[in-house]
C-alpha cells in the first residue's frame, strides 16, 4: 500500500517502547506488541491553527483537520461531527447536579459517534490506497463503516456478533451485501478479524490495521466540547467505556488543545468511565485497585460496549486514575431506566450505552464523585432507535381507546383534564 | 505431541515468513518455548522479564483465550491450534 503524506504527521510511535514506524497501515509494535500512536509536529500545528481558522472550517470533524491524521476526503464524508452540546438543566435537577451538558452524538449521519472515527479511518485508508473497508463491530461501527464505504464506492466486509439487535443488523446490511454474522461474542469477532488482517493485507480493517488513525477521530469529541463551551475545558466528563479507546482519546483531545495553544487555561478534566455490570472489566479493576484488566465474558443488553477483553483497558484505567475520576458499573435495569429518564427530561432518545452513561452519572453524583460545583459533560454516543428492544417494555401506549370523546375521558380524563 | 502455532504478521520476520509453525509441547508454555528454540527471538517478543505473557500479547487455544483457561499451563491435546494475536484491536 502506498503512503500519502499528511501535513502534520511525523510518523507512528509505539506507546510502550517508543520505537518509530512510518505512517502506514500498522497498529502494533513488532517488538513489544504495544499499540502504535500517531506522532504529530505540534509546533507546526500550533502555528497553523487558531480559533478563527477552526471557526472558518466546515461544521464537521474536519474543522480540526490539522489535529487529525488524514486529509478531509469529500468522497467518503457524510458530515460526521460538530454535534450539539446541550445544557441539561432538567436532568441535572433530577440528579442533584449543577451545570450539566450533554454531547448529543445521536445526530451523527448513522446515529453514533462511530462516524467520527470511521470518517478518519477511511480517509486515511484511501490515502494509503486501500479499496476494501472492513471492521469487527458491536453494531454502531458496522453501521458507520457500511454507510461510509457505500458513499465512497468502496467494497466492504463487516463482521458482527450474530445476536445483535435487529436494528443494527438491518442498518448495516442495507448499505451492502457483505455483512457477516459471527456465532460468538464481540471478542470472538475481534479475534477472528485480528487473524484475518494477517491474511487479507489489502483490506483496511478500520479498528485493526488502520486503528491507529481510526482512534484519533474520537479526539474531536473533546475538541468540539471545548469549542462549544467557549474554548474552555469542562471540569468533569463521563464517557461510556467498551474498549476504552474513546475515553482515552477524549482525554488526549483536551491535552492537545492546550498543547497547541487553543485554551487560555490548562485543562484539568476529571475523566470518569461508565460500564455495564454485565461487562465491566475496567470498572472492576478500578474498584478493586488492580493495575491489570482481567477479561470477562460479556452478559449485558448494552451490546455496543460489551467488550470483555478491552484493547485500551489499561490506558483508560490510567487516564481515569491520574485525572481523579472514577469508573462505575450499572445493571441492565438501571441503564434501561436511565434511557427513559434521559428521553423524558431532555428529549434525547439514546441507545443502551447512553443509558449506561446516564445511570453511571447518577450513581457517581449520588456518591459525591461528580459534584454539583463542577461543569460536567456526559457523552451520549448513539441513537435510541438502534436498541428499541431495551425499553420496549417501558414505553408502551398509555391507553388504547375507541375513537370517541367518552372513551378518551374514561381512559385519561381524570389525568389530563376532561374535554367537552 | 505436535501442535500448530499460528504466527501474526508482526512476528513473521522471525519465522522466515511462515504463518504457521509446527512445534512439540504438552502445554502452551512448552509449545511457545519450542517455538523460540526453532525460531530464536520469539520468547523476547512474547514474554516479559518475569516470564509472563506481555500485556499486549493474546494467546488462544482452540479459539479460547488462555487467560480463561490455565494460562501458560493450559494443556494441549493433539491437533489443537495455538494462535498468537496482538491485543490491540477492536472498539
Amino acid at each position: 500500500m502506498g503512503v500519502g503524506k499528511v501535513a502534520f504527521v511525523n510518523g507512528l510511535r509505539c506507546r510502550e517502547c517508543g520505537r518509530a514506524y512510518p505512517a502506514e497501515a500498522l497498529h502494533v509494535c513488532e517488538y513489544c506488541f504495544g499499540p502504535l500512536e500517531v506522532s504529530y509536529d505540534y509546533e507546526a500545528i500550533a502555528a497553523a491553527t487558531t480559533r478563527e481558522s477552526i471557526a472558518a472550517g466546515p461544521p464537521s470533524i474536519w474543522r480540526y483537520a490539522t489535529l487529525l491524521p488524514a486529509q478531509s476526503d469529500g468522497a467518503v464524508d457524510l458530515g460526521a461531527g460538530f454535534t450539539p452540546l446541550v445544557r441539561a438543566d432538567r436532568l441535572a435537577a433530577e440528579l442533584g447536579l449543577g451545570e450539566l451538558w450533554l454531547k448529543n452524538d445521536t445526530v451523527n449521519p448513522t446515529g453514533s459517534f462511530k462516524d467520527r472515527v470511521v470518517a478518519v479511518a477511511l480517509a486515511r485508508a484511501r490515502e494509503l490506497g486501500f479499496k476494501v473497508a472492513a471492521c469487527a463491530s458491536t453494531g454502531n461501527l458496522a453501521n458507520s463503516v457500511a454507510a461510509h464505504a457505500a458513499r465512497a464506492g468502496m467494497r466492504h466486509v463487516v463482521f458482527v456478533p450474530a445476536d445483535l439487535e435487529a436494528g443494527k443488523i438491518i442498518m448495516t446490511s442495507v448499505y451492502g451485501p457483505h455483512l457477516v454474522a459471527v456465532e460468538g461474542s464481540y471478542d470472538d469477532v475481534n479475534r477472528l478479524c485480528a487473524e484475518l488482517t494477517s491474511e487479507q493485507p489489502t483490506w483496511a480493517f478500520v479498528n485493526v490495521n488502520v486503528r491507529t488513525y481510526y482512534a484519533e477521530g474520537s479526539k474531536t469529541l473533546a475538541f468540539e466540547t471545548a469549542e462549544q463551551l467557549g474554548w474552555r475545558a469542562p471540569d468533569h466528563v463521563v464517557v461510556p467505556v467498551g474498549s476504552g479507546s474513546q475515553l482515552t482519546k477524549i482525554a488526549k483531545g483536551f491535552r492537545e488543545l492546550w498543547q497547541v495553544g487553543l485554551l487560555d487555561e490548562e485543562p484539568h478534566v476529571r475523566i470518569s468511565g461508565a460500564q455495564a455490570a454485565g461487562c465491566s472489566p475496567i470498572a472492576t479493576a478500578f474498584t478493586e485497585g488492580h493495575d491489570y484488566v482481567r477479561p470477562v465474558k460479556p452478559a449485558t443488553i448494552a451490546k455496543s460496549i460489551a467488550i470483555g477483553n478491552p484493547a485500551d483497558g489499561w490506558y483508560a484505567l490510567d487516564e481515569v486514575r491520574t485525572s481523579g475520576g472514577a469508573l462505575a458499573a450499572v445493571t441492565d435495569e438501571e441503564l434501561a431506566d436511565a434511557m427513559v429518564l434521559l428521553a423524558r427530561t431532555e428529549g434525547i432518545f439514546a441507545e443502551t450505552a447512553a443509558g449506561v452513561t446516564i445511570a453511571t452519572l447518577a450513581k457517581l453524583a449520588a456518591a459525591g464523585v461528580v459534584r454539583r460545583d463542577e461543569r460536567v459533560v456526559a457523552y451520549v454516543t448513539g441513537h435510541g432507535l438502534k436498541t428499541i428492544e431495551a425499553v420496549a417494555s417501558r414505553a408502551q401506549p398509555h391507553a388504547t381507546i375507541a375513537p370517541t370523546l367518552d372513551a378518551f375521558n374514561e381512559a385519561l380524563g381524570a389525568e389530563l383534564g376532561e374535554t367537552g | 505431541m505436535s501442535t500448530t502455532v499460528r504466527i501474526p504478521t508482526q512476528l513473521r520476520s522471525l519465522s522466515a515468513g511462515a504463518s504457521e509453525v509446527e512445534v512439540e509441547g504438552d502445554d502452551v508454555g512448552a509449545a511457545l518455548k519450542a517455538l523460540d528454540a526453532k525460531h530464536p527471538g520469539f520468547a523476547g517478543r512474547l514474554f516479559d522479564d518475569d516470564g509472563n505473557l506481555r500485556r499486549f500479547v493474546n494467546v488462544f487455544v482452540a479459539d479460547e483465550d488462555v487467560r480463561f483457561l490455565q494460562g501458560l499451563a493450559t494443556p494441549l491435546t493433539a491437533g489443537q491450534v495455538v494462535s498468537i494475536i496482538p491485543a490491540v484491536a477492536g472498539g
